[in-house]
């Protein structure tokens, strides 16, 4: 049933945490806001609304509010989603529940840092392309197959929203594991012809319980990146690859001296 | 030396990472793969039951060797049970490697999963709950199998199940099993890709639906299993410890089969 501006909107209740870590009188406590449904209302309209009206010092992120900039993820009624493209009409029962992504740094509210955590995940998985050609801008570049070019590229849309890693279990639990974005990173420089680097160099960057073997397969990944991206293929993909590849040393030289 | 400064230093000597990790999952999937698999063959295997008492009772010869022996030899199925003993130690040690062990972990989990209403993370909740169940029940049942490896059969084992009031564990235990071994067995498919075939997507789908008829089928014939030796246990009541004798030995007065005890 479309929503005309003459109906008046149903009423929404929102529940969203207020706390401010770095405010020593702050206590973490649920705030109840009951507001008026417009047309085609997204969470991003809502908290706007809710600022605008009853708290002014409300902090939540949004930048680019048609899910591609992956800065305004939350914890609506414990499922992370993207608010910018999560519309109120798809809660029957008018009753949203809002609170920051865990495993994030909080800043306050539903504001959260996911770029402190994408930055150490990308320094873990040497998110760039390694490679020991030197770059001559004189020549023509090598081709590369288009069908190789779209693997990379898929696996590239990711936007490092952080979704998959507040949808994990294993890396809420664990707060030193990779998660589905690095796991993924990797997959996407393993196809990329550009990157050099070899099953057995992917083994020390991800090798390890914090690594790919920490995996639980909970699958929540796979089932709420807002990308959409093919998690559970490209991690058992590389966990295939990984649990066998080549041992490449560990042995010990002894010098005697004397 | 080298494994003394890896240890000491959490590196090899090379400066490599150590393949044990890898060694160590591939381990927990194979014994996981193996018990699984072991538990829908015994499944069958003890099912026989509703078939007949003869049915069984051949079954059980037939692991004490018959297809070789005159004679039973019972110790054949008490290494049986030891090697599946030896897995199933390897594979909860493996596997408990990913329990929530502190309660800040612990707590983390539960919150998550109760808020996330996401299948997948449910059936692992149920896969580890049903795990720390099988330490205790696991053990009790393969042990006893273990030290009591000739008194198997149609009336030995209604007497245990009845008479030595091993029913309940045994309920326990198959809900456990069947619960735990199809919910592992599926997630061994997601985890290391086997059957994602050219739409993953689609064949985690059709996977997760064969997982949920195979877990109802196994249970439901657990449980008519488990009714029928408690039925029998309760007719044998009165007979407690008397052994069965097949119809087909009385009617063969020299086959070799009835000089043995059932
Ligand atoms: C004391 C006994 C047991 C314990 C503590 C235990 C515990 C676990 C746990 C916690 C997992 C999840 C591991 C993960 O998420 O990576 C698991 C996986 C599994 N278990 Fe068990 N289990 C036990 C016995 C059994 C038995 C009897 C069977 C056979 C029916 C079985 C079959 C499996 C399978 C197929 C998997 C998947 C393996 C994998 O993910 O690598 N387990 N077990
Ligand atoms: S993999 Fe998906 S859920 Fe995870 S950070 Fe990237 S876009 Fe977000
Ligand atoms: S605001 Fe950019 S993804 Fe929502």
């Amino acid at each position: 049933m479309p929503d005309t501006a003459q109906n008046k909107g149903r009423m929404l209740t929102f529940e969203i945490l207020q706390y401010n870590p770095s405010d020593p009188e702050s206590k973490p406590h649920m705030v109840t806001y009951h507001l008026e449904e417009t047309p085609g209302m997204t969470l991003f309209v809502a908290l706007n609304m809710i600022r605008e009206k009853f708290e002014p010092d409300l902090a939540f992120d949004f930048v680019c509010r048609a899910g591609i900039c992956g800065s305004c993820g939350m914890m609506v009624n414990g499922k992370p989603l993207l608010a910018c493209r999560t519309l109120t009409r798809d809660y029957p029962d008018g009753h949203i529940q809002l609170m920051p992504m865990p495993s994030f740094k909080l800043i306050k509210d539903l504001s959260v840092v996911t770029g402190q955590w994408m930055d150490k995940m990308s320094k873990r998985v040497e998110s760039w392309i390694h490679t020991k050609e030197e770059h001559d801008i004189t020549r023509i570049e090598e081709p590369v197959e288009p069908e190789v070019a779209d693997e990379t590229f898929e696996l590239d849309r990711c936007i490092e929203c952080g979704i998959c890693v507040s949808s994990c279990a294993t890396a809420l639990m664990r707060p030193d594991f990779v998660g589905a974005v690095g796991l993924n990173r990797i997959a996407r420089f393993d196809v990329d012809p550009h990157d050099e680097r070899t099953t057995e160099d992917y083994y020390e960057l991800v090798g390890d319980d914090n690594g790919i073997f920490g995996c639980m397969t909970l699958l929540g990944c796979e089932d709420h990146c807002p990308k959409n991206l093919p998690l559970q293929e490209k991690i058992a993909y590389m966990r295939r690859k990984l649990a066998t590849a080549k041992d490449t040393g560990g042995g010990l030289e002894i010098r005697v001296e004397g | 030396m080298a494994s003394i400064i890896e240890g000491y230093l959490g590196k090899r000597v090379d400066g490599t990472r150590s393949r044990m990790p890898a060694r160590l999952d591939r381990w927990q999937s194979a014994t996981g793969v193996f018990l699984g698999l072991f538990m829908w063959a015994h499944m069958l295997f003890v099912s026989t039951i509703l078939i007949s008492k003869d049915f069984m009772y051949a079954v059980t010869r037939m692991f004490e060797g018959s297809f070789l022996f005159s004679e039973p030899h019972p110790v054949i199925v008490a290494l049986s049970v030891a090697f599946v003993f030896a897995v199933f130690i390897v594979h909860a040690g493996l596997a408990m490697r990913k329990f929530p062990y502190k309660w800040k972990e612990y707590k983390m989990l539960k919150t998550h999963a109760f808020a996330l209403r996401h299948g997948d993370t449910n059936l692992w909740m149920v896969q580890a709950f049903t795990g720390f169940m099988m330490f205790f029940l696991g053990s009790v049942h393969l042990y006893i199998l273990m030290s009591n490896a000739d008194k198997i059969g149609p009336f030995a084992s209604s007497d245990r199940v009845w008479s030595e009031g091993m029913w309940p564990l045994y309920l326990l235990l198959l809900f456990a099993v069947e619960l735990h071994g199809s919910i592992g067995l599926y997630r061994l498919c997601m985890k290391w890709g086997w059957c994602n075939g050219s739409d993953a997507r689609a064949a985690r789908k059709r996977l997760k639906k064969a997982k949920w008829i195979i877990t109802v089928f196994f249970l439901t014939l657990g449980l008519l299993t488990l009714a029928a030796y408690i039925k029998i246990g309760q007719e044998h009541r009165s007979h407690y410890g008397e052994r069965y004798h097949p119809a087909a030995a009385l009617v063969l007065p020299y086959s070799p089969v009835q000089e043995v005890r059932s």
